[in-house]
């Protein structure tokens, strides 16, 4: 009975180490080599539209609406201080260094990470992976690489523009609802907004949650079992397993980059 | 240039605690269609995977025009793959293309042939296969027996020498079962490749074979010209040929035996 | 879809990107006081800092000149030294100058409050390095009530 459940633990450990080697090892050979860019730019382009493009929409309504909110949200509070004048960093500083990178991520492991395994998982079970592998091309720098970069260069481009629209949003609903001055709104904002601490900072850690997402979501898809059940649970693992680990991550850049 | 193309020698291979292959010998000539038979679940695609060095052997050696293929570099192996090609049972076409560029995808990988150029090869290949008119359908828009003559056309896109095909009658209909026996046949005799079939469809393999294996228990039970197998002794081999519920592979597959079976809850 | 149109898009989209960046670092942050280069360094000591922070900001009647780049104690008279950038732009603060720490509003944060002191010929400019002699220390509460009860004692 003990001894069952101790197989079944180290089974499970095992498994999970073996993944990671898995995940690991296609990443590898995805991106170490000589790259060829008369091939490889026309696939990034045509990726940076599927990944990045057709996943703006949602990020621009849903950046706007958590920049309303923000602003409504924040407005009650800072008005019982008599401190609305600090509407304009709550929202800027809220967005820049937390909602902005995280939500993006959340999102996009949702519209652009499910996606991409499930397209990996059947082109897996309809044997497109092995027939390009017998037509002597590497799916690995063929099909992953081209989604990995396309990936990493759209999300932070992704969490730029939902936190400017965000930004925007709580302009709109604070200062032309709510009747803060528009010019307190910008200054103060200025004034506690720093380019590096806080700009640059949300910007990498985007970069730190893109390649998260999209390693786990790449993976799950190479490594899913070919069938339609094995496909649907790693398309679902894709969008936890990507979630929770952004959090996590996300926890531990604050503590590094504003926490000391 | 020897007159075998495809040489395995001593091959054993096992998948997790199971062996699929034990100590296996066969031999593929130039020019010829070689047929290899056998019931299903005997691992007939392993085999092909195998020869395509998708998988690796236990043991034992796969020699590919004088190559040891399981010893071959990555870089060695993907130069081997240039001159062989293999056909799918699910065609395997890349459903974002169209039927045009999914056969241009091998010929633009591999070349830097100008486009018009290409062009020019893709309808010839597609001609070959009766599917000029459906270039630009997408695969989605293609029935079974298309969506293989199209994958057929992709995989003689390059001009192979030895091409794969994995059970390429299963799930058609008696027409396009005909018009892929035709073309397995003429392409070998018109292009001068070399073919290998994995099938368990008697008839027609009998009908376009030049020489046939068949396998079944983990290695070849039988082989020669389909003329010298219909005489074959074995039991086992006349069993499959004639497609037999019973006999030397049991209709049932192994357990206790019946009676005790049933009587077990009344005991 | 034409590989055109997907090229304009895509196109389209790097554009947004680099617009809401350059939104995000021209308005929303305050791109420029703190860049390197351009800034020069001063050094204050104070008897006591309160509640001022690395980055706070340095003032001169209302204006932000520079920022406060770290905060270190003295380790022979263990008093709090405070390392001032300032902007390469504002460089000619005489010696007489005098820096106190202020808070803004009741309950804001606090800055440095730089005051230009005097010129004469005798007087010389601060220059990079240099340690503003005239400081004033945070007003901390706590001190101001204790004073405040004990007048009132008498």
């Amino acid at each position: 009975m003990i001894t069952t459940k101790l197989q079944n633990l180290g089974r499970a450990t095992i498994d999970t180490i073996a993944g990671f080697g898995r995940s690991g090892v296609m990443l590898f050979g995805a991106l170490v080599g000589k790259p060829d860019f008369r091939k490889g730019f026309p696939l990034l382009i045509k990726q940076l539209y599927v990944i990045g493009v057709l996943s703006l929409l949602i990020i621009l309504v849903s950046g706007l609406f958590i920049g309303m909110v923000l602003a409504l949200q924040g407005y009650t509070v800072l008005s019982k201080f008599g401190a609305e004048g600090m509407l304009g960093p709550l929202v800027a500083l809220s967005l820049l260094r937390e909602l902005g990178p995280v939500v993006t991520a959340l999102l996009f492991a949702g519209r652009a990470g499910s996606a991409l395994t499930a397209e990996i998982g059947l082109m897996k079970a309809t044997e497109q992976l092995s027939g390009m592998e017998m037509m002597a091309v590497d799916p690995l720098r063929r099909i992953i690489a081209p989604r990995f970069w396309a990936g990493v260069i759209s999300m932070p481009l992704l969490a730029l523009v939902f936190t400017a629209v965000g930004i925007l949003g709580g302009h709109l609903i604070g200062v032309d609802w709510l009747g803060v001055d528009s010019g307190s709104y910008w200054s103060a904002m200025q004034a506690n907004v720093d380019l590096y601490q806080d700009v640059v900072n949300g910007v990498i850690k985007s970069m730190v949650f893109a390649v998260i997402v999209i390693w786990i979501a790449l993976h799950k898809g190479y490594d899913a079992v070919p069938t339609s059940e094995g496909i649907s649970r790693a398309t679902t693992q894709t969008v936890v397993t990507a979630s929770l680990t952004v959090l996590g991550f996300d926890f531990i850049l604050t503590a590094l980059m504003f926490g000391g | 240039m020897s007159d075998i193309m495809v040489d395995i020698q001593h091959l054993s291979f096992s998948r997790g605690e199971r062996l699929i292959y034990d100590d296996m010998c066969m031999q593929v000539r130039r020019g010829k269609v070689t047929a290899i038979m056998g019931p299903s679940g005997i691992g007939k695609t392993t085999l092909l995977r195998l020869i395509g060095g998708q998988l690796k052997p236990d043991s034992g050696q796969i020699l590919f025009d004088g190559q040891n293929i399981p010893t071959l570099s990555r870089a060695e192996l993907y130069q081997a793959r240039k001159k062989m090609s293999m056909l799918f049972q699910s065609g395997a076409l890349f459903t974002e293309m169209s039927v045009f560029d999914n056969v241009a995808f091998p010929i633009r990988e591999h070349t830097r042939l100008p486009e018009s150029l290409i062009k020019l090869i893709v309808l010839m290949k597609l001609e070959s296969v009766g599917l000029r008119g459906a270039r630009d359908l997408m695969p989605a828009e293609l029935s079974g027996g298309m969506a293989r003559r199209a994958a057929l056309a992709r995989a003689i896109a390059l001009d192979p020498e030895l091409i794969l095909y994995d059970e390429p009658f299963a799930g058609q209909d008696p027409i396009s079962m005909g018009v892929i026996v035709r073309l397995i046949k003429e392409l070998n005799n018109a292009l001068g490749l070399t073919s290998v079939v994995v099938s368990h469809d008697v008839t027609e393999v009998m009908s376009i074979a030049d020489y046939v294996y068949l396998v079944a228990e983990k290695k070849v039970i039988g082989h020669g010209t389909p003329e010298q197998l219909r005489q074959h002794k074995s039991e086992l081999v006349q069993q499959f040929l004639l497609g037999e519920a019973d006999g030397a592979v049991p209709f049932h597959f192994k357990a206790e035996p019946y009676e005790d079976e049933l009587m077990e809850p009344a005991r | 879809m034409t590989t055109r149109k997907i090229e304009i898009l895509v196109g389209a989209f790097i554009v947004l990107a680099i617009a809401a960046f350059l939104m995000l670092a021209l308005k929303v942050a305050n791109a420029g006081v703190t860049g390197s280069g351009q800034s020069y360094v001063l050094y204050a000591k104070f008897d006591n800092i309160g509640g001022l922070k690395v980055r706070s900001p340095i003032k001169v009647g209302g204006v932000v000149i520079g920022r406060v780049a770290s905060i270190d104690l003295d380790t022979v008279y263990y008093t709090p030294v405070v390392k001032m950038e300032i902007n390469e732009k504002y460089s000619n603060f005489p010696e007489t100058s005098s820096v106190a720490i202020l808070t803004s509003g009741l309950l804001g944060e606090q800055y440095l409050g730089l005051q230009p002191g005097f010129i004469d010929e005798t007087v010389e400019i601060l220059a990079n390095g240099d340690s503003i002699q005239d400081t004033r220390s945070a007003i901390v509460l706590e001190e101001l009530i204790g004073q405040f009860l004990f007048n009132r004692g008498n």
